[in-house]
């Protein structure tokens, strides 16, 4: 009889195989993942793939439905906009303007956010003291509301959308690192490396951070599926993205005038941001699912 | 209880401060000059100009430039619109009402279908009504609040025909402005159709509460289900069914009273989400309140308005905070401060 394993070694995975581990089993948050994941191959191919130009429409075919229609046709699977403009084609490149942005947004802010939370979390005193009730007034308001005053500022504009969005998600990355930084730092293992004389920082690096990376990104779920909804109600406000871009909230906020008459160019862009909000909610959904298993045994 | 009312009242005056200094610096982040900014004023002649630079301290240092900013707010005096020259502080008297009434409803609806919901998820947790319950919460917060309002409009007022699609009461009832709440309005009214006018306004008010009210909603479900699951885990619940009561007696007697507490602590923190989701909601649904006039004032670079609306908006989500605090700490014993022997 052959043995793969000849000593009897026992493996550790780190906490972040871990996590991957229990999530692999659970077949919704799978789904969900894999969701995930195609939106991503669209965001960053969408423009290659797409078969028509987003911006350029054909005047000779307004308001064409949906290709499985009687009055459809295949060459515009999804229909076309009053300009003439494929729904599909529009869709496609929306999902690297809504999706593929709030994806950026979120990685830029987690980066920060993460800085200054463990930063903050070693200082004490004063200073942290203020950081926290200031934190606490920046949390407390909504972070559409914010992120509309920060618009208000900048003035409307996809860019200027982008920055309000990542200020408005930062504090969300400080208190939750910060919290969780402190949170380690009481614990044995730290306090071990702490009397091998590490420092600070390589604490930080080398013990904390591979301990806390799954509740980050618990939180960078959070944050993108609150950024796409952000991003597309502003569009939809008429603040973020201007009008030929394609942005989903702002395509549905283009088919309103015409929702009688063509229901699909208001159905789609709105069915594409549910379905990008449900697979960044599940995918979320997973990992804390996976942590809650993983403390309670 | 007293020290509990003083530091709450510390923090109320520290964040004010902090919320008009914010409005206050905005004045200057916004282009053009700041006192244009700050009064409305655009089509001032050279000899009002002068008496506004008095008025507002221009040429003193920031600091009294601040205190003459925060006494034009103490006196009412918000300013003019840019965009239309009327005084600010009375649209936003009028338009505000309209928006606490939408948001108050939305938030007993909310608080109505999300909380039971909730408790039964809890009470049969890990069951399959728990999974049902969880999954239409989660796709309840991911749907984009704008694009389920003009559902809601297709499919009830255009298909159905069941409730109106815009607007706060049919035009054809005139019922004079008392306090801006319209349901007040109309009760004070002596018109003989007042009650004509009271179905009319109900039948407005359902659509864009109800589309409020869905992500608020599921979040109240989680919020129930967790606060109780960890309720009926304690000891004392233990030592209830001890004693021998059934089921529903433990549920009925002990465990909703204590869960629901724990609730109440959060509706404060929903509000400022409900009032975000509220402003939205109001744009599509043509609400005449102070988040569709905010929205307008920023398409239109209103950059007084904007100003002054948010300075409203945000310190009236803050009093609803401020409130839900002292309901919760009047309600528990616990929240008021040292705890004695825990």
């Amino acid at each position: 009889m052959a043995r793969d394993k000849i000593y009897l070694e026992e493996v550790f995975p780190s906490p972040f195989m871990q996590l991957w581990l229990v999530f692999r089993k659970t077949p919704v948050a799978m789904a969900g993942f894999s969701c995930f994941i195609f939106l991503i191959v669209l965001a960053i191919f969408g423009p290659v793939l797409a078969p028509h130009s987003p911006v350029e429409g054909q005047l000779n075919m307004p308001l064409l439905p949906p290709a499985w229609h009687a009055n459809g046709d295949v060459s515009y699977l999804l229909g076309t906009d009053e300009l003439g403009r494929d729904m599909l084609s529009r869709l496609m490149y929306g999902t690297s303007l809504t999706f593929g942005l709030s994806f950026i947004v979120v990685l830029i802010s987690l980066v920060v956010g993460v800085i200054i939370g463990s930063l903050s979390a070693l200082t004490t005193g004063l200073k942290s003291s203020f950081l926290n009730h200031f934190l606490d007034v920046i949390l407390s308001i909504p972070s559409l509301l914010l992120a509309i005053v920060i618009v208000a500022i900048l003035g409307p504009g996809i860019d200027n959308t982008v920055w309000a969005v990542v200020m408005v998600l930062i504090p969300q990355f400080v208190h939750i690192t910060r919290y969780a930084v402190k949170e380690e730092f009481r614990k044995g293992y730290v306090l071990a490396s702490r009397l091998d004389g590490a420092s600070p920082f390589r604490i930080l690096y080398y013990s904390i951070f591979p301990n806390i990376v799954d509740r980050i990104m618990s939180q960078a779920t959070l944050a993108q599926s609150a950024a796409i909804l952000d991003i597309a109600t502003l569009g939809f406000l008429g603040l973020g993205a201007q009008i030929p871009l394609p942005e989903w909230g702002a395509t549905l906020a283009n088919g309103l005038d015409l929702f009688y008459i063509a229901p699909w160019t208001v159905y789609l862009p709105g069915l594409a941001i549910l379905f990008a909000v449900v697979a960044t909610n599940l995918v979320g959904e997973g990992i804390r699912h996976a942590l809650k298993l993983r403390k309670e045994r | 209880m007293i020290i509990f009312t003083l530091r709450r009242l510390s923090l109320f005056i520290f964040t004010m401060l902090l919320l008009t200094l914010l409005s206050f610096s905005l004045s200057f982040l916004f282009p053009g000059e700041a006192v244009i900014n700050l009064s409305g004023a655009i089509n001032a002649t050279p000899s009002q100009l002068a008496l506004l630079n008095e008025s507002y301290q221009t040429d003193s240092n920031i600091f009294f430039q601040y205190l003459a900013y925060l006494k034009h707010i103490l006196d009412g005096n918000l300013g003019l619109s840019m965009a239309s020259q009327s005084v600010i502080s009375h649209e936003i008297l009028n338009l505000l009402p309209a928006t606490i009434e939408l948001s108050i409803v939305a938030l007993l609806i909310a608080m109505f279908i999300g909380i039971p919901l909730g408790f039964i998820a809890a009470i049969k947790h890990n069951k399959p009504t728990d999974n049902i319950i969880l999954s239409v919460s989660m796709l309840g917060y991911s749907i984009p609040v704008f694009w389920l309002g003009l559902l809601a409009i297709l499919i009830f007022s255009i298909s159905l025909g069941w409730f109106p699609s815009a607007g706060q009461i049919s035009l054809l009832f005139e019922i004079k402005l008392v306090t801006g709440i319209q349901f007040i309005d109309i009760l004070l009214s002596d018109s003989p159709y007042k009650w004509q006018a009271f179905s009319d306004a109900t039948a407005h008010i359902i659509l864009p509460a109800c589309v409020v009210a869905v992500a608020p909603a599921t979040i109240f479900i989680r919020l129930a289900r967790t606060s109780m699951i960890e309720v009926l885990k304690t000891s004392y619940i233990r030592a209830a069914s001890a004693k021998g009561l059934s089921f529903q007696q433990i549920i009925v007697r002990h465990a909703i009273r204590n869960a629901l507490i724990k609730i109440i602590r959060h509706v404060g923190l929903q509000f400022a989400n409900l009032v975000t989701i509220a402003m939205v909601t109001e744009v599509i649904f043509s609400w005449p309140g102070i988040g569709r006039w905010l929205i307008v004032s920023i398409d239109q670079r209103d950059y007084t308005a904007i100003q002054s609306g948010l300075l409203v908006l945000s310190c009236f989500i803050f009093v609803v905070h401020i409130l839900t605090d002292f309901i919760y700490a009047a309600l528990n014993p616990l929240a008021r401060g040292a705890k004695h022997g825990s």
